[in-house]
């Protein structure tokens, strides 16, 4: 079994419970404008480039068997709708400027990397987490990664937007210790407008792993002009609540740290007007939330 | 913390070193008039002449007593070892970080008296005097370091017994050995005699020293108006009257009976790490138990009296180098570590109420001396490493971390009682020792990535031009790694042998001209065997080489496997035109690499495999081996500052490093090389052999936002266990941002306090070399996600 991944980082500790060992899975069904994971959202690999390290030596332009290569006035440039992430150009840019996103792995390898770290998790009751991009979106490749953990006695963690079909929720919440399930807006239209996807379904799938006896924590990615209002968080409060069995509300403050990424791949942000929350308006959308669900905290 | 220790820390951290003429002058009278006696008697002489008239310092409010100099922070030289020039004065006097302020009586004095009265008579001009040329060709050359050219051999920490013994017990030990001498079988009987009786003069003398304090108590105490000081100046005299003359009773006693012992070592001479009480909090239980008990203690007055014995420590800097330059700041720090923690001899946990009153003195004194570590074992519960840790997240580099089970291990390793070795603990930066038993004598730095510098020129240095090698053939006749690996071990070896060599005549020089009496009192089984410590009179005797750049040299080794003899995408010769222009015109070269070759430090089984294989090589050319006192030879690897100086020494680097930049420090992975975090970085270091080692250092560093909360304090808590797991030895963390260093660069005057970690040693940031600050800068600041 193989499937994509873009990144795996170790020493993660706000996904989950202890260290873990967090694997982004390449692909994602959601457009959100905030995005600081860019790379992840295309299931195919992309070329990155990080223009501040290249030190214009020419040489992947020389070596592209593809021409995706054009000089202009001393600077290389990459036409990415020529480019056919070959990778060759990576192997020749000793300034390390150049990357191709995305990875095949087998079930195999991945467990190999995952397991380096065991003796942290065994000593943190920490495990691994599945993020993405949507880590759904390659169910199989992850059920099968999933039940080999759950053989070896390797806790899991699935950071998921929830958007994919019950039978998919259903088979990989059986071997899943934990998820973490995003959680934007609960108007339809505006949740379609940015993410470009409705969330009835991703409502509907967190009821049903809630009532089917899965362990979740609600995450919220808090972005100012976006879903902080307080119908919003009066909203998001309230269905929590009325689902019982959410352990925790996790308010994870908007940050714009994923701009430098747009720029290596070569795309527009698209929020470039939205500021990172203060903390007092951070603190006012906890208090807010905890009118409805007690448990809510700060993270990410 | 109380008014009094306020007082008492405010005074000492501001409190300015000077140059102190007090003990050169009595040890220059002791030298001239020393008649036809034997060496240790000659030392003990010179001891008590020393302690019978030096000034006698009681500081306003004190508790505790003594101090090395007539005041604190007045620095003693000893110049039977190594004699200041008017020079070294001139720039200890003026150059801007961890100066000393010399007088013009200084000056004189030293013009007129000490300079043409030890010229050709100290420790230092013998050791140059007898060093072959190679050996001298090696240390210009920066390939190893000598710890005894100006410092004698200390290395040792006190166990238990002054607690159990005053200084008439260890006398009429002494007489017993005396009398026990057969001068018809034992052709050393009257060698052995000499020592005994030199023992027996200084302890003697450390008494009377007391005595001289509690005389000045008493007509201090006549003179107090103020009814309660008054009281203790009494108390003081009296506990002085009693220590160290006979065993403590109470807690008080205790520490100032520690006290005048240690001073007594730092006087006799300067002993590498000063002295150390070590387990302080096992030797000081059964007192404040008893003092709780009998109501004469409280945990308030504890701490207080603790807190008086740290800022004593505090006001003894390191005595200042000779040949000192400008740029070569040193530190104000000698090394003594207080051990908390671990095992008793037992095997049970060591973990008492003692321990977290010590670890709240650390945290409240915030001084770079002493120095302060745990030893952390399996059997110690959480609680006790989380308070260590909630002090560490402060970010002043204190305390460390040690893996107490390892270090027992590596103690029996090498041959201890099971008790010895669960007695021991870490001194100085990182090293292994059994504490009150062994003299454990590092030797010096050793130099592992010069020694492959030099294989790949054939022998020669290429900063001078010097053949100081073997010539193990022209690197461009390599056809393979292997060939390359096996010049570099000949290379390795040939350079250990000249440094052993140069290390074999150096510990005679210290047995038969520099024995040290008074120490020899205080390890086990010096008084027994009648032999000095200088001598081998200890129980365990070993010698250490320590060895610095193992990351530096495992990533270059690891790039010319890569691309000169796997993806043969360079030649050696290309790689050595490159490596002696420093890279001038070939920066893509040099981020080849940098950035496309296996680094040590990614949790990367090649690179770690090939650091094994370093570490193996290294290992086999020291361990075991024998030296002059019955011990032998064995690894460290820790670099305290030296690896700056030898990156100045170390040209450019097949790891892409610049020329004479510093080279990876301890077992850390190379500055910046270590890019997937934390965890893999201890998998790395995880993966040497610890055990074969008398110490590693290893080195975090960690910006605060990873450490917020109480989660922070777990993740740093399952790091540390992870690592010791795996069987790692020490750990130690910087918790302080790269942009706060920064501003403390720019302006000092603001961050005056800021300590950081170091080495195996925290300091001010601001006392260190722009070097090493930059070098603190840019370890790797390991984020999470
Ligand atoms: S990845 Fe391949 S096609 Fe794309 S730019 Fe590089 S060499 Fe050309
Ligand atoms: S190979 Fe790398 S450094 Fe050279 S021009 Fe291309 S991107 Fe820039």
């Amino acid at each position: 079994m193989t499937g994509t991944i873009f990144d795996i980082m170790r020493f993660a500790i706000n996904d989950g419970p202890g260290i873990r060992t967090t694997v982004f899975l390449k692909g994602c069904p959601l457009h959100c404008l905030w995005c600081h994971n860019p790379e992840s959202i295309a299931p195919k690999k992309e070329i990155f480039i990080r223009e501040s390290r290249c030190i214009r030596c020419g040489s992947c332009f020389e070596i592209c068997p593809n021409h995706a290569i054009a000089r202009q006035s001393g600077r290389y440039v990459t036409i990415r709708e020529t480019c056919q992430e070959c990778g060759e150009c990576l192997e020749v840019c000793y300034a390390d400027a150049r990357e191709i996103v995305g990875r095949e792995v087998t079930t195999g390898e991945l467990m190999q990397e995952i397991e380096r770290d065991r003796v942290f998790y065994d000593q943190s009751a920490g495990g691994v987490t599945f993020s993405g991009g949507e880590p759904l979106f390659q169910h199989e490749f992850l059920l099968s990664v999933l039940q080999t953990c759950r053989e070896r006695g390797i806790h899991t963690t699935v950071d998921t937007t929830g958007f994919s079909s019950p039978a998919v929720i259903d088979s990989v919440a059986r071997w899943t210790d934990l998820f973490l399930y995003d959680l934007k807006l609960m108007d339809g239209e505006r949740h379609k407008r940015f993410t470009g996807v409705s969330n009835e379904l991703i409502l509907s799938n967190l009821k049903r792993l809630v009532e089917n006896g899965s362990a979740v924590v609600v995450r919220m990615p808090l972005i100012p002009s976006v879903n902080s209002d307080r119908e919003n968080l009066r909203a998001l409060g309230t269905f929590v609540a009325n689902l019982r069995m959410v352990r925790e509300i996790n308010v994870l403050p908007y940050h714009a740290t994923g701009v430098e990424k747009y720029a290596r791949l070569g795309k527009e942000y698209p929020l470039t007007d939205v500021e990172p929350p203060s903390w007092e308006r951070v603190h006012d959308a906890v208090n807010e939330l905890k009118r409805f669900f007690d448990n809510v905290t700060i993270g990410g | 913390m109380t008014e009094r220790v306020r007082k008492l820390r405010e005074q000492s951290l501001s409190a300015i070193p000077r140059i102190s003429t007090e003990r050169a002058l009595l040890a220059t009278e002791a030298m001239e008039s020393a008649g036809m006696v034997s060496a240790p008697v000659r030392r003990a002489m010179a001891f008590r002449h020393i302690l019978l008239n030096k000034t006698i310092c009681i500081n306003e409010g004190e508790l505790i007593v003594g101090e090395r100099g007539p005041a604190p922070k007045a620095t003693p030289t000893y110049p039977e070892l190594c004699c200041h020039s008017l020079q070294d004065l001139e720039i200890l006097n003026t150059r801007e970080k961890v100066s000393f302020r010399v007088d013009d009586e200084t000056r004189t004095a030293y013009r007129d008296r000490f300079i043409p009265a030890w010229h050709g008579r100290t420790v230092r001009e013998k050791i140059f005097e007898e060093m072959t040329d190679e050996w001298k060709a090696c240390f210009d050359a920066g390939i190893f370091t000598e710890f005894m050219e100006q410092r004698a051999p200390g290395h040792t920490v006190l166990d238990d017994k002054i607690y159990r013994n005053g200084m008439l017990d260890f006398r009429r030990k002494i007489d017993e050995s005396l009398g026990k001498l057969d001068f018809h079988a034992d052709p050393t009987a009257f060698a052995r005699q000499e020592e005994l009786k030199a023992m027996a003069i200084s302890a003697d003398a450390l008494v009377r020293f007391a005595e001289r304090h509690a005389d000045a108590l008493r007509d201090l105490a006549a003179q107090e108006r103020d009814a309660s000081r008054k009281a203790e100046l009494a108390r003081m005299e009296e506990i002085c009257r009693r220590v160290p003359a006979h065993p403590p009773r109470t807690f008080h006693e205790a520490l100032q009976a520690y006290w005048f012992v240690h001073l007594g070592v730092i006087t006799e001479l300067n002993p590498w790490d000063a002295f150390n009480p070590g387990r302080l909090d096992q030797h000081l239980l059964p007192f404040y138990q008893a003092g709780i008990a009998d109501g004469s203690l409280t945990p308030d007055s504890a701490k207080e009296l603790l807190e008086c014995l740290w800022v004593k420590f505090n006001n003894q800097p390191a005595p200042p180098k000779v040949g000192v330059t400008a740029a070569e700041s040193s530190t104000y720090t000698d090394f003594a570590t207080i051990n908390s923690g671990g095992l008793r001899p037992d095997g049970s946990d060591g973990v008492n109420e003692v321990t977290h009153l010590v670890l709240d003195v650390i945290d409240e004194m915030r001084l770079v001396q002493p120095s302060s570590n745990i030893q952390l074992s399996r059997k110690n519960p959480d609680e006790f490493l989380k308070h260590a840790l909630r002090i560490v997240r402060k970010g002043w580099g204190q305390p460390s971390i040690f893996n107490a089970d390892m270090v027992v291990e590596e103690l029996l390793r090498q041959g201890k009682s099971v008790e010895d070795a669960r007695n021991g603990g870490t001194s100085g930066c990182v090293e292994t020792g059994a504490f009150g038993k062994e003299s454990y004598i590092l030797t010096g730095y050793f130099n592992i990535p010069k020694v492959l510098e030099i294989t790949l020129n054939d022998g020669v240095d290429p900063r001078t031009g010097k053949r100081i090698g073997l010539e193990t053939g022209p690197a461009d006749s390599f056809g393979d790694f292997e060939q390359l690996f096996d010049a570099f071990r000949r290379q390795m070896a040939h350079f250990i042998d000249i440094k052993m060599r140069g290390n074999q005549v150096i510990e005679r020089i210290y047995a038969d001209f520099m024995p040290v009496p008074f120490l020899s009192i205080l390890i086990d089984d010096c008084i027994a065997g009648g032999k000095d410590y200088n001598a081998g009179g200890a129980r365990y005797n070993t010698n250490y080489i320590q060895g610095v750049g193992i990351g530096t040299t495992t990533d270059s080794l690891a790039a010319i496997r890569r691309h000169v003899f796997e993806n043969r995408t360079m030649t050696v010769p290309d790689l050595r035109k490159s490596l002696a222009s420093d890279f001038a015109r070939d920066e893509r070269l040099r981020l080849l690499l940098l950035n496309k070759s296996p680094k040590y430090g990614n949790d990367d089984d090649e690179a770690d495999g090939l650091m094994r294989r370093v570490f193996d090589t290294f290992h086999d050319c020291v361990n075991g081996r024998p030296n002059t006192k019955g011990g032998v030879y064995r690894i460290n690897l820790l670099p305290t500052t030296c690896h700056i100086y030898f990156g100045s020494v170390t040209g450019a680097l097949p790891d892409g490093r610049k020329a004479w930049t510093p080279l990876s420090e301890g077992i850390s992975p190379v500055q910046g090389a270590d890019r997937r975090g934390p965890t893999a970085v201890l998998r790395s270091a995880g993966k040497m052999d610890h055990v074969r080692t008398g110490g590693t250092l290893l080195n975090q560093k960690f910006t605060p936002s990873v450490l917020d909360g109480e989660k922070g304090i777990d993740n740093l808590a399952h790091l540390v266990r992870g690592y010791f797991t795996m069987g790692g030895h020490h750990v130690q963390f910087n918790v302080v941002s790269a942009q706060t260093l920064r501003e403390a660069q720019r302006k000092p005057e603001e961050y005056r306090d800021l300590i950081v970690r170091v080495a195996g040693y925290s300091d001010y940031f601001c006392d260190l070399s722009k070097t090493l600050q930059d070098e603190i800068i840019a370890r790797t600041e390991h984020s999470a996600l």
